[in-house]
């Protein structure tokens, strides 16, 4: 019984979303773009791009180009190489799922 | 027996405790420092929990960057520009206090302030800047006529006052203090931007860059390409020229050679982790920064509280940054959501840098790196093969540089 109890309530925890709905892992992940591309996605600036609203298959093909070489910039390209895949399609999936 | 066993089960519940289960109150956080760490802690615990009451005490009642400050100094921007308010903050229900912390009590969990006031907390995150260790200079005050400035405010306006007084001919000197100390290329971009200022204003002058250290710590080619392309023969630079004594009525500075006479003199000081850090017993390494637990930036001397910034013993190839600083606050708004809900925090945080240094008004050169948990190492560490610096300096990068500092502080603020 009691075990059980708590079980039922850890999962209920687990369960609950996190504010936002997303998982706070992907959230994290996603906010180390904030800094440059503005909070959420949404760059104050004309000069940074905009993320939040981007098709997720875009945001991946930029990203793996910046990694590959295949498209020229000053800073991303050394980023880009920073993340892995997955950890790519995690930034691409959150970003699209944003309002613009 | 059925009671007992259900209330059993309930107290268990509470330890594992979904968010104020157990605890009787909402979570309280209070952070201390309205920096880049802080301020980016604080907005970012509110929107990923709101639920949890947040406290953010600063001494100042406005945020004033330290990253672009220099451009100050050289005369192209002003600090208003570089200069904002915490109403931001405020819109997101941080509680925003304007008061000085001056001591903690990590068996009691909480902060006074020098008003007298108590503030209690659940978890207490410390992002208090650095200490200038004035006495490792002798004869060094930073009230006098030898300003450090390294903490952007009053001291940025008078160092320019002092500048734009100094007579066409004149010498400005500029101390290093050796590494680590809080912003790696901040002595040298401040030499381009002097230099800058004197190539337009009194051609005639000197920027003399006496380093601690045995080289530029930061970007080194790319700088000493600006001084000799942008600035020839204005800027001389002497490594391993550690200050170690200065005379504000002789306006001398000494080395362990010789002594060095300049019309201004602007020395940045030898820094550890800022005094409430030292007090609260944060401090763990060479009486100067303090450890953290990197997947949570809680400090590994005190629990329950977390320190940010340019105080922490900067893991492996990160620098004392402000961008750092604000990555730092995410990862530890993200696991201080979770353990305040009594669930795991994110094993494997990212962080990443990116540090813009103007070597004129308007070209700048970078250094970025990207850095991730490391389980074997139980640090974070930089991701071998990315960051870098630039190729070199651009107007691009300047245009990038500014758009930076615009989205950094609209994380932080709005």
């Amino acid at each position: 019984m009691t075990r059980k109890l708590i079980v039922a309530a850890a999962v209920a925890c687990a369960a609950l979303p996190s504010h936002g709905q997303e998982s706070p892992a992907a959230r994290s992940l996603a906010a180390t773009c904030a800094a440059c591309h503005g909070s959420e996605g949404r760059s104050a600036t004309q000069e940074a791009v905009s993320l939040a609203g981007l098709p997720r298959e875009q945001i991946v093909s930029q990203m793996r180009a910046f990694r590959d070489g295949t498209r020229a910039s000053t800073i991303m390209q050394q980023i880009a190489k920073g993340y892995s895949d997955q950890q790519i399609d995690v930034i691409a999936d959150y970003f699209a799922r944003r309002p613009r | 027996m059925r009671r007992r066993q259900f209330l059993h089960a309930a107290s268990a519940l509470s330890l594992a405790g979904c968010a104020g289960i157990g605890r009787g109150h909402a979570a309280r956080v209070v952070v201390i420092g309205a920096g880049y760490g802080g301020a980016t802690a604080a907005r970012y615990l509110r929107s990923w929990d709101p639920d949890i009451s947040v406290t953010l005490v600063d001494r100042n009642a406005q945020f004033v960057s330290c990253p672009v400050s220099n451009l100050v100094l050289g005369g192209n921007r002003t600090m208003a520009d570089i200069t904002r308010g915490y109403d931001g903050l405020r819109r997101h229900g941080v509680q925003v206090l304007n008061g000085d912390a001056v001591a903690i009590d990590p068996a009691k969990k909480s902060v006074t302030l020098a008003s007298g006031s108590v503030l209690s907390y659940d978890r207490l995150v410390v992002s208090p800047s650095v200490e200038f260790l004035y006495t490792e200079v002798e004869g060094f005050s930073g009230q006098d006529r030898i300003l450090d400035a390294w903490k952007a405010g009053p001291q940025t306006v008078a160092l320019r006052r002092q500048l734009e007084a100094m007579p066409d001919g004149g010498v400005y000197v500029l101390s290093v203090p050796t590494a680590p100390y809080r912003c790696p290329p901040g002595p040298y971009e401040r030499a381009c931007q002097v230099a800058h200022y004197f190539k337009r204003a009194k051609p005639r002058s000197k920027v003399l860059i006496l380093d601690a250290n045995p080289d530029v710590t930061s970007k080194a080619a790319l700088f000493k390409r600006a001084w000799q392309e942008l600035y020839p023969g204005m800027v001389e630079y002497r490594p391993n020229a550690k200050v170690i004594g200065v005379d504000a009525s002789a306006m001398t500075v000494r080395t362990d050679f010789d002594a060095v006479k300049g019309d201004v003199v602007n020395v940045v000081p030898p820094q550890r982790a800022a005094d409430i850090a030292l007090m609260t017993g944060l401090i763990t390494h060479n009486n100067r920064w303090c450890d953290v637990d990197w997947r949570t930036m809680e400090s590994r001397a005190v629990k329950n509280i977390h320190v940010l910034g340019d105080a922490t013993l900067s893991a492996p190839g990160m620098p004392k940054s402000g961008h750092m600083a604000n990555a730092q606050g995410k990862v530890c708004a993200a696991a201080l959501v979770e353990l305040l809900a009594g669930r795991e925090p994110n094993p494997n945080p990212v962080m990443n840098n990116t540090c813009y240094s103007f070597v004129s008004d308007k070209e700048v050169i970078h250094v970025a790196s990207v850095h991730q948990y490391d389980a074997g190492q139980n640090t974070i560490i930089p991701v071998k093969g990315a960051g870098g610096v630039s190729a070199a300096r651009s107007e691009q990068e300047g245009v990038y540089a500014w758009s930076w500092a615009r989205n950094i502080w609209a994380d932080m603020f709005s």
